[in-house]
């Protein structure tokens, strides 16, 4: 196990646990929306980075290049991209109308709101 | 934000080249990077970049809702229409050989009509999101 | 890879900011950093597509939320202390999952067995189109693109349903 050969993954998990961090412990639904963006791009590098060959090039055959990186990888994170903005999306829709139920998008007070209820409910 | 000049005229003179853009990055993604998903964001952002400038109501007479919803659904039924279409004349779900007489030439069909419809429903979709979200504080329906 | 320290910075600077507009600033230029580190990786569609994704998209759509939200600062928060053992321990056990792993570009690693082998070998000769990655997605792996324009459709779906407004309720009718 050599230290320069699995840098790569350590700052990938370091980007992780910031994303997870910032989920778990912060308050405002915003900013763990983007935490959870955070997450989902360090694990975007999580799968390319074992893809790449030192000395090769991009997944795009032509004739003056022999070694090309791994494809395959590139394939399953333009799907998870893809989706990721559509979790987003559907996420932020939410967020507005929790905001327009509860006047707050933060967490403490909207568990405040639930557990006493407001006299005339929507 | 049309009272700007600047901003009007980089606006109108950006906005054509970035749907150029759009165009080229999808044909051009069997031969370079590019392909569906990109060029659909990229022309989604074409007119959400034409709707910050010169308001909501614009880009709507642009781009109307209607429209926009077509869209939305229009590209699913395109992508699954190929795999029927593959059905149909004799391979299985999403064959891509038997479209034509050779087989390279099928792939280059199927290929093609798919990437058309991953563009017109990803940009419809990225649209219909925005149209959503900024119409929302204003108190008038999607 | 100052690339990669940058962004560390990044996302702890987002962590401890309060600001909501200087945070979602800052997530987009966390994301062109990834983008530009995924050029870095050989990895150019991905590259161009995070890049029109995240840093446009993405930012677009909270930008939206927060000029809905009104609300642009966050509160104090209270003991961190807990959340931090938390994601130091996953972590940790991560780090540890990763020591048997390949290393960086090992051209035997089992990623570059199998399949890849034959999409390079063979894919521009089987579907006459030079990008690997394009032939792929549209011809190898059709049922998978098939399903994700399908998610795209249902999130968009799914907004429409969430944000849409009823009107002309006097009249009995909903749109």
């Amino acid at each position: 196990m050599n230290i320069a050969g699995h840098l790569s993954y350590w700052f990938t998990i370091f980007l992780t646990i910031a994303g997870l961090y910032i989920v778990i412990a912060r308050g405002n639904l915003v900013k763990k929306l983007v935490g959870l963006a955070i997450f989902q791009t360090s694990v975007y590098l999580l799968y390319i980075a074992p893809g790449k060959l030192i000395g090769g090039t991009a997944p795009v055959i032509s004739e003056q290049f022999k070694l090309y990186s791994n494809p395959l990888p590139h394939v399953l994170i333009l799907t998870a991209i893809v989706v990721g903005v559509a979790t987003l999306a559907l996420g932020l829709a939410l967020v507005v109308r929790i905001k327009e139920a509860y006047g707050s998008i933060e967490e403490d007070e909207i568990l405040k709101q639930d557990e006493n209820p407001p006299s005339n409910p929507r | 934000m049309k009272d700007y000049l600047v901003l009007r005229v980089i606006a109108k003179l950006m906005i054509a080249f970035m749907l150029l853009f759009a165009l080229y990055v999808q044909f051009h993604g069997d031969f370079g990077p590019g392909g569906g998903f990109q060029a659909g964001v990229i022309s989604a952002a074409a007119i959400i970049f034409y709707a910050i400038i010169y308001g909501l109501p614009a880009a709507r007479a642009v781009v109307p809702d209607w429209l926009v919803e077509t869209m939305v659904g229009a590209g699913v039924l395109l992508y699954a229409g190929v795999g029927i279409a593959g059905l149909l004349l004799g391979g299985n779900y999403l064959d891509y050989f038997v479209l034509a007489r050779d087989p390279v030439e099928g792939q280059h069909r199927g290929i093609f009509w798919v990437e058309m419809g991953v563009l017109i429903t990803v940009a419809g979709v990225m649209l219909k999101i925005f149209y959503m979200f900024a119409g929302r504080g204003r108190g008038e329906d999607a | 890879m100052t690339l990669l320290m940058m962004m560390a910075v990044v996302t702890v600077v987002i962590a401890g900011r309060r600001n909501l507009f200087a945070v979602v600033i800052l997530f987009g230029i966390y994301s062109f950093l990834m983008a530009t580190v995924l050029v870095a990786l050989d990895a150019v569609d991905v590259a161009m597509t995070e890049a029109a994704v995240g840093a446009g998209i993405s930012m677009v759509l909270f930008l939206s939320a927060l000029h809905l939200g009104r609300s642009e600062e966050m509160k104090p928060l209270h003991k961190p202390f807990l959340p931090l053992v938390v994601a130091a321990a996953t972590g940790a056990a991560l780090a540890y999952g990763t020591l048997w792993l390949p290393a960086f570009s090992d051209p035997e690693a089992p990623i570059h067995q199998h399949v890849a082998r034959r999409y390079i070998a063979e894919g521009a000769r089987e579907t006459g189109v030079p990008n690997i990655v394009t032939a792929v997605l549209a011809s190898y792996r059709g049922y998978d693109t098939l399903g994700e324009v399908t998610v795209v459709f249902t999130a968009g779906v799914g907004v429409i349903v969430l944000l849409r407004r009823s009107r002309r309720r006097k009249q009995g009718e909903r749109r």
